[in-house]
């Protein structure tokens, strides 16, 4: 009996632009289906991962993050240097953490030279990646964006609060702006159109609209990208047809159960094996949803991402 | 094609006499037709309009039963492709597969596994449910052996996998009672395996080598009066299987196509024999459109995770998941510990409590019901304001297990720390930070 198929009926198409500079650059978006639904359409360029690079030695991270990176922790240059040589990441996403005016508030000048330097080091596409508080990320991604004048950074979050300046030093300097909103898709379209009035081209904005893991609002986050991705592909929603990027390692390994020992508690299995399954399964939920680009921490977690990738879009 | 409301409301009595639960038949007709009804709901309409309206009424995906008892769970019932739309109904079962040429020892741990590994969450017991018993010797009465000992040492569903049906039939007569799901019925063995799924009432996996053949095998089974069925599309290539689920569902959601309108099963276990990709199959799975999910095994690792998504996949978007109110202690509070209070949205729970227990610093946590809103949305909605917390607080009684009268508030209620000193006079009211990712800063220098 030959089925009766219900084919999705799309008429928009997720605006496609490269990453980064040189043979490196990243070329992200272009789909005109839903996440894998090659079947329906076309998923042009496959999903990225970007593996994170903390700007100070992390303190609190659970034991299996740590190992693979033991010996570069202290150094951005080097830590990033490995994420490419040894784990082959496709871009590198420097974690700001140390500007945090509530943590070590590290001045902005100091880590403007510091981004400049990874920037300088790496030849893959660079993510620069704030604290959220809209002075000091106003004040470090300026200048970094100076700094990097050419480099085609992709500097966030960028906010409502401080879309006009850290924007304008996006557009003055070349940059990707990654308009950042809290979990709704009203938002998230308010801001893309804010940071298209003030002339953010089409070609340099993507969208974060903000995640987290598997048993902390996974859910939430799960159902803001299907929704902007359902207005993109299939209402038409052209404020909305942009490549999504995913900041979720933080997320997922800021959760207790990533350090619950076996010992501790046996149910629960394998500590590391864990860790890196709630980061690679919650990576891949925010894929299946619509994500282009995920920042991820675990080498091994991402592995697991890449070959389910790879299975999908039919290029194992 | 499926009726209208209008088409449907022609063939009710039109008495309008509100046995049905909705005052109109009018309004009854048209929750037939949104598949939010079953016609059983009425007791007046004629055995011609019923044949007429079971094909319109009917879900467009089955509802399947799965074991019997306290245990037993319901799988299919879908209406929508993606949770925003409206939710999803049923979460996938999740099945540890044990084989009749698997060592005593292995079918013991994974049986004990199966039943030991469950965990707490906001109030939920997460566990998986099934157990998946395939026969690989073609010795009918190993099998059944091992069915037995399954159905002594495991009280939730049971799953018979083999493509001859006698030794199906060996399978059912050791759990007769416990309604075993059979797997799988097949172009060349389904008349036996529907006989089978008759006589003892129980629901079968229908295998295709693809969905056409399924299409075929389905529409046999009906006909030969078996409708509890669940589809194997045959496919175990990754990208195969996922289409085929998302084709299933939307043949049967968008085009009402009967023959696939039905749950699905799948097995990662026979996709990978990497235990951790198998995890990562089994979790695309949850999300995208498998019923029933079987794995090799289940380890702690990696079905922890998976309980925990398919919660959070199967959450109602419209009713966030709450805690209970109380006090909660957090490490080993002692009487100079701090008091926090905050909402209980089960979210702002987990992460107050997850940090608080990052600063090391013990204490008292106070979970207010506010209907699962988080702090913000409470307090805007007026949930979270000092005339409701001042009772509570009260009600609490946490002033028996602490010295000092300093109560923690969120950042976000900084709004209602005058009116809770005016309320609560005997306390102290101190505004903790607004983001939760500082509370272990603030908490390291708060002094009693």
């Amino acid at each position: 009996m030959a089925i009766e198929i219900a084919k999705t009926l799309y008429n928009g198409k997720i605006k496609a632009f490269t990453l980064g500079k040189g043979n490196k650059a990243v070329a992200v978006g272009g789909e005109t289906c839903y996440p894998f639904y090659i079947f329906e359409g076309q998923m042009p360029n496959a999903p990225r991962i970007a593996m994170e690079v903390w700007d100070y030695p992390p303190e609190d991270w659970a034991e299996e993050a740590l190992k693979p990176f033991v010996g570069v922790t202290g150094d951005p240059v080097a830590w990033a240097k490995k994420c490419i040589s040894d784990y082959g990441a496709d871009m590198i996403c420097l974690q700001l953490i140390s500007t945090d005016p509530n943590g070590l508030n590290r001045d902005a000048e100091e880590a403007a030279q510091l981004a400049k330097k990874v920037a300088d080091a790496v030849d893959v596409p660079l993510i620069v990646w704030g604290t959220a508080n809209h002075d000091k990320d106003t004040e470090v991604l300026r200048r970094i964006a100076e700094l990097c004048q050419g480099k085609n950074l992709l500097l966030g979050p960028v906010e409502e609060g401080d879309h006009k300046r850290i924007g304008a030093a996006a557009i003055g300097f070349q940059h990707v702006v990654i308009a950042s909103t809290p979990i709704d898709i009203n938002l998230a379209k308010q801001l893309n159109i804010l940071l298209g009035n003030l002339g953010v081209s089409e070609q340099n904005l993507i969208m974060d609209t903000t995640v987290s893991g598997i048993g902390y609002g996974l859910e939430y986050a799960y159902s803001v990208i299907e929704r902007v991705r359902m207005a993109a592909l299939t209402q038409q929603d052209d404020k909305l047809q942009f490549p999504i990027i995913s900041n979720i390692s933080k997320e997922t390994w800021k959760a207790k159960e990533t350090r619950i020992t076996a010992a501790e508690d046996p149910t629960m299995g394998d500590a590391g094996k864990r860790g890196i399954l709630l980061e690679a399964m919650s990576a891949q939920c925010l894929l299946l949803a619509g994500a282009d680009v995920l920042i991820m921490r675990h080498p091994e977690a991402i592995k697991l991402v890449r070959q389910m990738i790879a299975e999908l879009t039919g290029t194992v | 094609m499926p009726l209208t409301g209008i088409q449907i409301f022609k063939l009710l009595p039109k008495t309008n006499c509100g046995k049905c639960g909705v005052p109109t038949c009018l309004a009854f007709a048209m929750n037939l037709a949104a598949g939010k009804a079953e016609l059983s709901k009425c007791p007046d309409v004629s055995e011609e309009a019923k044949a007429q309206l079971m094909e319109a009424s009917a879900p467009p995906i089955r509802v399947v039963t799965i074991g019997a008892g306290p245990r037993a769970f319901k799988i299919g019932g879908e209406t929508v492709m993606f949770r925003h739309e409206k939710r999803f109904e049923n979460p996938p079962g999740l099945a540890v597969l044990v084989t009749d040429g698997m060592a005593d020892a292995e079918v013991d741990d994974r049986l004990a596994r199966a039943g030991k590994l469950r965990y707490l969450r906001v109030g939920l017991t997460l566990r998986p449910e099934l157990v998946a018993v395939k026969e690989t010797t073609g010795d009918a009465a190993k099998f059944e052996a091992l069915v037995s000992k399954v159905a002594r040492a495991h009280d939730g569903g049971i799953l018979l996998i083999s493509a001859n049906p006698d030794i199906l039939a060996a399978g059912i007569k050791a759990c007769a009672d416990r309604k075993p799901l059979l797997c799988a019925a097949t172009k060349d063995n389904w008349e036996k395996v529907a006989g089978l799924a008759k006589a003892n009432a129980s629901p079968v996996v229908a295998k295709g080598a693809n969905l056409d053949e399924v299409a075929d095998l389905t529409a046999k089974l009906t006909q030969a009066g078996v409708n509890d069925i669940i589809i194997d599309s045959g496919s175990r290539a990754i990208r195969q299987a996922f289409q085929d689920q998302v084709t299933i569902r939307a043949s049967a959601l968008v085009k009402k196509f009967r023959p696939l309108g039905y749950p699905t099963i799948v097995f990662p276990c026979e996709m990978t024999t990497d235990p951790m990709m198998e995890a990562m199959i089994a979790s695309m799975f949850v999300a995208k459109y498998g019923s029933i999910i079987v794995l090799s095994d289940f380890q702690g690792e990696s079905l922890f995770p998976l309980l925990v998504e398919r919660m959070n996949i199967f959450t109602d978007p419209q009713r966030p998941l709450a805690t209970t109110q109380g006090v909660y202690e957090i490490g080993v509070p002692k009487e100079a510990s701090p008091v926090i209070i905050t909402t209980n949205f089960s979210l702002t729970y987990f992460l107050v409590s997850g940090y608080i227990e990052t600063s090391k610093v013990p204490a008292y946590l106070l979970i207010m019901d506010t209907e699962g809103l988080s702090v913000m949305t409470a307090w805007a909605a007026g949930k979270f304001t000092a005339d409701a917390i001042a009772p509570f607080v009260r009600k609490s009684e946490v002033w028996n297990k602490v010295k000092h009268r300093k109560l923690i508030i969120p950042g976000y209620a900084a709004a209602e720390s005058g009116g809770l000193e005016e309320e609560l006079p005997e306390w102290e009211i101190m505004v903790g930070p607004r983001d939760g990712a500082l509370l272990p800063g603030y908490l390291k220098a708060w002094k009693a």
